[in-house]
């Protein structure tokens, strides 16, 4: 059985841990109030002869390595390369909750963006065209109730197919203005001969321009990291 | 190569920095908020805009100036006064089941004529350690629990905290130190770790330094259960039960109180700085499911905390046992460590008995008042329990007043935390010395509170 990682990314109190626990059958505590999970669950999950392992990450409201927490789902996002990524969004906070799935998009095409809460929405008369929002952002939308258990199979089966590779998506990128843009472009092929082509770097430029310390020295750190890596492998074969 | 690769991200790095100016994490995150502005424009539809602002009206009572206050504290209120008023049947219902065994235990270790020494350590020690852990905490556990999971899952501890975050800021802390303070009424160790949210260095180590002043799941009993002996004697009926939980909600304010003085003092000086700015965001209010939240609180809750206390009860209780039946001379030798330590306990209004429950209840806060009780019971002044009042006999006997009572209480609130949340401070600040400032911080200020409460009162002749 083939082994897959899915990373749950998500801004605080969406239901992403109760959906974590749904999926795993786990108990993670879960709660109304921000800040629940921060450390990052780990679960399993099998379906249609797939096997995967769920992370839950810490809800953030965003990537931009503000808090311990912001870098903990980012580095896993970056590093750790999840095979799909569900980014989890409230649908009563929709525009809220969508600043960190454009984020996740910048850093990973292999999304598949989960509205949860749906049914609290309908109530409230809230009412979310998921299909124009698949089209808009490129990836796949599923819309779902984790406390009602209503979409989960939608979800599963969109997740199963994504991880056959079935899915071609075309996350939308967000256009900075023109003199970010010109830098962007100009940094772009720099970073691509820096790190080669494991980092996405369009995002990786915009980390630089922002002058995101943390995320360099989270980069060197994995990079002394994977050199040690090899000293030690060099080691063995001489021997 | 490596060694190029990283040097070479570094001067990247650099010479980005040489390209933009300092605005541009504002450009980058108003750029984000139009797109997902224009995307939500088109998918999303409101049919119902009244029904949207309900959540509004309710905030503008529940979080507003004149009201917030006086909310927080009734609904506290009311919540302890259901755990106490709820609690009192079950507790006496559980005793009495768990003495019943307890005859056909000590009927069976006779039968089969077993040693004086073992029935001593697994009977008396062991199995009646346990049984006073799950009848004295189980009833107000399986209460309080699922009540605040409901408000919890309510949404009401955000605006605890919106309500708080004023007074925060002004002691010089961060405004989300009251998310932290409202977590840690559940679980202390659990509230360390959620410190991460806060961004400062500066901040977040007040906020772990000052988490421990708000009572956790294990410390809550021992205040509703001393409060309910000593604090409403006088009293009988509703009113005593009205006093009892009185007393519970001046303690916790007392704690905030606490909270909110040593950030201040400590922004003033060991850890100086101005608040960093933010904004606290208020969640939907959602209908809990009811069902659903009592059961989970009741068996994941109550049974974790339960499970905590035996696990270390267990063996508190065998070790009470042997150290009050090992005997140097005419003497046991809890007998001499309790000896040894009344002097200093009686200079803060308490006994050598309950300054050894707080030093064998590091591990747990949970197994505290559990291990006073098998200390005293293994002085053999009583040698059966049955019932709740004869528990209240258990103290007085003992010289309990409601001074010592009260005493106890404010030591349970303030001193060190317990061993699984100072290991916790240690992980999140990697450094024994404020791990060391976590510890002899609270114990100190504990220990020079109760003295002064002592002496006053005593000096007073209010005893």
């Amino acid at each position: 059985m083939s082994n897959f990682r899915i990373a749950l990314a998500g801004n605080p109190n969406t239901g992403k841990s109760t959906l974590f626990n749904l999926l795993t059958g786990l108990r993670q505590h879960t709660g109304n109030w921000p800040g629940k999970t921060v450390i990052h669950a780990e679960g399993a999950l099998d379906y249609k002869e797939k096997h995967y392992t769920l992370i839950d990450l810490p809800g953030t409201y965003s990537l931009y390595s503000n808090s311990a927490d912001e870098e903990v789902a980012r580095d896993h996002i970056i590093f750790e390369r999840p095979d799909v990524t569900i980014v989890v969004l409230d649908a009563t906070a929709l525009e809220r909750n969508m600043n960190l799935a454009l984020q996740v998009l910048e850093m990973t095409s292999q999304v598949i963006v989960c509205i949860n809460l749906i049914d609290e929405a309908k109530k409230k008369g809230i009412e979310i065209n998921e299909r124009k929002l698949a089209r808009k952002l490129g990836v796949p939308v599923v819309k779902i109730s984790a406390r009602n258990k209503t979409g989960i199979n939608e979800l599963l089966e969109t997740l199963d197919q994504m991880a056959d590779g079935k899915i071609a998506t075309n996350p939308i990128q967000v256009t900075y203005s023109n003199d970010i843009e010109e830098k962007i472009a100009q940094l772009e092929p720099l970073v691509q001969r820096a790190v080669g082509d494991a980092f996405p770097a369009r995002w990786v430029a915009l980390r630089l321009l922002d002058g995101d310390k943390s995320f360099l020295n989270a980069l060197k750190k994995r990079q002394n990291g994977v050199q040690k890596e090899v000293a030690v492998h060099g080691y063995s074969a001489c021997h | 190569m490596d060694t190029q690769h990283a040097t070479s991200i570094e001067q990247l790095f650099g010479y980005s920095q040489t390209l933009t100016d300092q605005d541009v994490r504002e450009e980058i995150v108003s750029s984000i908020y139009q797109t997902t502005h224009s995307i939500c424009k088109d998918v999303v539809h409101y049919s119902n805009k009244e029904k949207l602002q309900r959540s509004e009206k309710l905030d503008k009572i529940l979080t507003s100036p004149i009201w917030g206050f006086p909310i927080m504290l009734a609904m506290l209120a009311v919540v302890i006064y259901l755990t106490i008023a709820g609690a009192n049947i079950p507790s006496d219902a559980i005793a009495n089941f768990f003495n019943w065994i307890e005859g056909y235990l000590t009927a069976g270790f006779k039968a089969i004529h077993a040693p004086e020494w073992l029935y001593g350590i697994l009977v008396l020690g062991f199995y009646r350690g346990t049984a006073w852990v799950v009848s004295v905490m189980l009833p107000p556990m399986a209460i309080f629990f699922p009540v605040f999971a409901l408000l919890e899952n309510f949404g009401y501890l955000p605006r605890v905290a919106f309500n708080m975050d004023r007074l925060f800021k002004k002691s010089g802390a961060h405004g989300k130190q009251s998310l932290t303070m409202a977590m840690g009424f559940g679980c202390n160790a659990a509230a360390i770790m959620s410190t991460r949210i806060i961004e400062s260095p500066r901040e977040r180590m007040l906020a772990i330094l000052t988490n421990n002043f708000v009572p956790c799941n294990g410390r809550w009993p021992t205040l509703i259960l001393l409060s309910s002996l000593f604090m409403a004697a006088s009293f009988t009926g509703g009113m005593k039960t009205f006093i009892t939980a009185l007393v519970v909600v001046l303690m916790v304010v007392f704690g905030i109180i606490v909270t909110l003085t040593v950030s201040w003092v400590l922004s003033k000086t060991a850890l100086k700085g101005i608040p960093t700015h933010y904004t606290l965001e208020l969640p939907p209010y959602r209908k809990p499911k009811i069902i659903n939240t009592i059961v989970r609180a009741t068996l994941d809750k109550s049974l974790y905390v339960l499970k905590r206390a035996v696990i270390v009860a267990a063996p508190a209780g065998v070790l009470t046992w042997v150290l009050a039946n090992l005997y140097i001379g005419d003497t046991s030798i809890l007998m001499y460590v309790v000896h040894f330590l009344d002097p200093f306990a009686k200079a803060i209004g308490l006994d050598g008995f309950i300054l050894m429950a707080f030093i064998l209840g590091l591990p747990a806060n949970e197994v505290v008042l559990p291990t006073l009780l098998m200390g005293y019971l293994a002085t053999g002044a009583l040698t059966e329990v049955d019932n709740m009042s004869e528990l209240s006999h258990i103290f007085t006997s003992h010289g309990w007043t409601w001074l010592t009572a009260l005493n106890m209480m404010l030591f349970s609130l303030l001193h060190y935390p317990c061993g699984t949340t100072l290991i916790n401070i240690y992980k999140e600040t990697k450094s024994v010395k404020w791990t060391f400032v976590a510890f002899i911080l609270p114990t100190s200020l504990a220990i020079i509170v109760t003295f002064l409460v002592n002496q006053i009162v005593r000096g007073l002749g209010l005893v």
